[in-house]
């Protein structure tokens, strides 16, 4: 990744070779203010990887959502949320990423204000320079009152990664990237990792179709990051929604996207994913989102489930003993009759 | 909470183009507005077919059958052991073949034995099913050659040890999911599965033993049939609003039936004793059907929960709300 200064710069195309080697954990940071919903990330995605088209197709009536989730066959998958003028995020402002405190517990009441500036634009040319995505110019009187959140959903390649942990072959690894890889030739499609991903993101591909049977996610593009390259989806993203690189690096940046949008006055900005003391011990892929994570299909407090191992084990030896005591039971007590 | 793909409505809580909200109420009497996305599911449903149902009813009636055995053998029952011995042994004979056939790629089933994960109770089972497959099947062998007795002894032995394992891992593989009606049953689900398959190895064993013979495992099916019923009722009550899938569709048609058959199948064999034959006949044949239902309700809620996105997103919330967010492992 040639990006080494935190600067907020944040157009500037990343592009370029990967610089890191093995041993650096990378990850994608998906900038939702800044997504346009084009979904060139699916299509480079499908091309790259060749991933078979969906056997159910047709309008979802979900927005311009007809991909509708992640899956064997979708592994980015663009949501549209339209929303009202007015909406407060559910959570009042209780964040969860690293207990960040979320922008916009009062709304979005600055469409109706003064159209053509952001609100909290009335000082410095560093604040002017956040993009205005969200339809501050849209909301002249008249045209529109709502704003239209869309954002490149991924494979979260979780730190503690539930389908890796349940996987009984072992197809699933950790690359020397820290991304998460199902190795597609060890892979006999037992599903576990399926139930076990508290994203919905892992899923097995109908028998009939290429590679029919096995699990199948993003692999973060492991043959081209092996290469040097960057994902096909973040070279593809025409606004840098998508981003690529090394994981520290991203996380700082990010912090100060955030920071920005939030000083912009923008609404509901909350880093997700970004903070290690989560459930899942952070995630390779994290997200700036405008809304609660419910709002676009994410889980607000993730958890690996075989972080209750323990409990679950000592439930079955309980419960193993207790079949012993109860034949015990059965053959001790009474006559013969 | 209200199912999953209801048609976006445009309430007061502003619900258009794709913010559907769903209010969910806590175990402990927070509400909390949900938002959705199109009221899509957050999590997936299992990629698994009918298999898994009947492998968990077999594979538990099969396990908990071993443990009679060496009850039986220990307490001087000889003809309830030999019997026992032959359900677990035609409880063996169907559960491999039924994983294998659930698996994407059945060619591939050796993979399972590839590595031995911990952390994977797919993988444990596993290795407890092919062990437990192994010695069971040659204690049956050994003991219809007539052949090795003290071998025979050391195989039921460890038959009874592999089997109660095998009764129980089941309910700690679904357990160890993200789906919400398993995961938060995690402390229940094994407890459950030993009972029903306790019942289900009672009720096999005295179908095809002497009313004579069968007293014990009478004792053992209604035993195992209580236990699953109160087990039952305590794990829907620490659900709470999760729980609410065991009342819903095909989880609570498999869930009214399996309690019904259950307790009539349980006062039918308590009633019939050794004497009234067919009654108890029937009650083990109630209860055998019963197992079958409980593992189908817990398999189709499964699926119903996952479909959910309140049951997944609610709690999480609510745990949020709470103060009480997830942190890292230490």
């Amino acid at each position: 990744m040639t990006h080494s200064s935190h600067d907020s710069d944040l157009l500037n195309h990343p592009g370029g070779p990967v610089q890191g080697s093995a041993g650096t954990r990378f990850g994608f940071f998906t900038d939702t203010s800044v997504c346009i919903g084009c979904k060139a990330c699916e299509v480079a995605c499908k091309e790259w990887n060749q991933v078979p088209a969906r056997e159910e197709s047709g309008f979802t009536g979900h927005s311009m959502d007809n991909t509708g989730a992640l899956g064997a066959d979708s592994w980015r998958h663009v949501a549209f949320i339209e929303q009202p003028a007015g909406h407060v995020p559910a959570s009042g402002g209780a964040g969860v990423d690293g207990d960040a405190e979320v922008s916009g517990r009062v709304g979005l009441e600055w469409f109706g204000e003064d159209p053509g500036l952001p609100p909290g634009a009335h000082g410095s040319e560093e604040q002017r320079e956040v993009p205005n995505f969200g339809g501050a110019e849209l909301a002249a009187p008249g045209v529109t009152d709502f704003r239209w959140l869309m954002s490149s959903d991924v494979c979260k390649h979780c730190t503690e990664a539930a389908c890796l942990e349940v996987c009984p072959t072992g197809a699933i690894f950790y690359t020397e990237f820290s991304t998460v890889v199902v190795q597609d030739e060890v892979c006999n499609g037992c599903g576990y990792c399926v139930t076990a991903c508290p994203y919905g993101v892992i899923e097995r591909r109908s028998p009939g179709q290429h590679g029919g049977g096995g699990a199948f996610k993003c692999t973060m593009c492991y043959d081209r990051m092996r290469g040097e390259q960057q994902p096909a989806c973040a070279q593809a993203c025409p606004t840098d929604s998508i981003q690529f690189g090394p994981l520290d690096e991203l996380r700082a940046r990010a912090e100060v996207r955030a920071e920005d949008l939030i000083a912009a006055g923008v609404p509901g900005v909350q880093l997700y994913g970004a903070d290690p003391d989560s459930g899942v011990g952070g995630n390779g892929a994290f997200f700036l989102l405008l809304d609660d994570p419910e709002v676009y299909g994410l889980p607000p407090d993730p958890v690996t489930p075989t972080r209750n191992l323990r409990q679950i084990w000592g439930s079955a030896g309980a419960a193993a003993l207790g079949l012993a005591a109860a034949v015990a039971v059965a053959f001790a007590t009474g006559g013969r009759r | 909470m209200s199912t999953a793909h209801a048609a976006p409505t445009a309430g007061p809580t502003g619900a258009a183009g794709g913010t559907e909200q769903r209010v969910y109420t806590d175990a402990d009497g927070t509400t909390i507005a949900v938002p959705t996305y199109h009221g899509r599911p957050v999590i997936k449903e299992p990629a698994w077919t009918w298999e898994v149902p009947w492998y968990l009813f077999a594979g538990g009636m099969a396990g908990a059958s071993s443990v009679l055995v060496l009850g039986a053998k220990l307490a001087g029952h000889h003809e309830l052991a030999d019997r026992a011995r032959w359900v677990a042994a035609a409880g063996v004979a169907v559960s491999p073949p039924l994983l294998i056939a659930d698996l994407g790629r059945p060619t591939r089933f050796l993979n399972m034995l590839r590595v031995f994960k911990p952390t994977s109770v797919m993988s444990v089972g596993s290795w407890i099913l092919a062990s437990y497959s192994g010695v069971a099947g040659a204690a049956s062998g050994l003991r219809a050659l007539d052949r090795l007795p003290p071998l025979q002894d050391a195989c039921d032995v460890v038959a009874a040890g592999l089997g109660a394992g095998m009764t129980v891992y089941t309910g700690a593989l679904v357990a160890d999911t993200s789906i919400p009606v398993w995961h938060e049953a995690r402390r229940h689900l094994p407890p459950l599965f030993a009972a029903s398959g306790l019942a289900a190895a009672g009720a096999a064993a005295t179908l095809v033993t002497s009313p004579e013979g069968s007293r014990p495992a009478r004792r053992a099916a209604v035993l195992g049939a209580a236990l699953e019923l109160t087990v039952d009722t305590a794990m829907r009550r620490h659900l709470g609003p999760i729980g609410e899938v065991y009342g819903r569709e095909e989880a609570g048609r498999f869930h009214r039936a399996a309690r019904a058959v259950t307790t009539t199948g349980a006062a039918l064999v308590a009633v019939g004793g050794g004497r009234r034959r067919g009654v108890t006949v029937a009650g083990s044949a109630l209860l055998l059907a019963g197992s079958v239902c409980t593992r189908w309700a817990v398999y189709r809620a499964g699926f119903q929960s996952a479909r959910d996105p309140v049951a997944t997103l609610g709690p999480q919330r609510a745990r949020l709300v709470r103060g009480e967010r997830t942190r890292a492992r230490s």
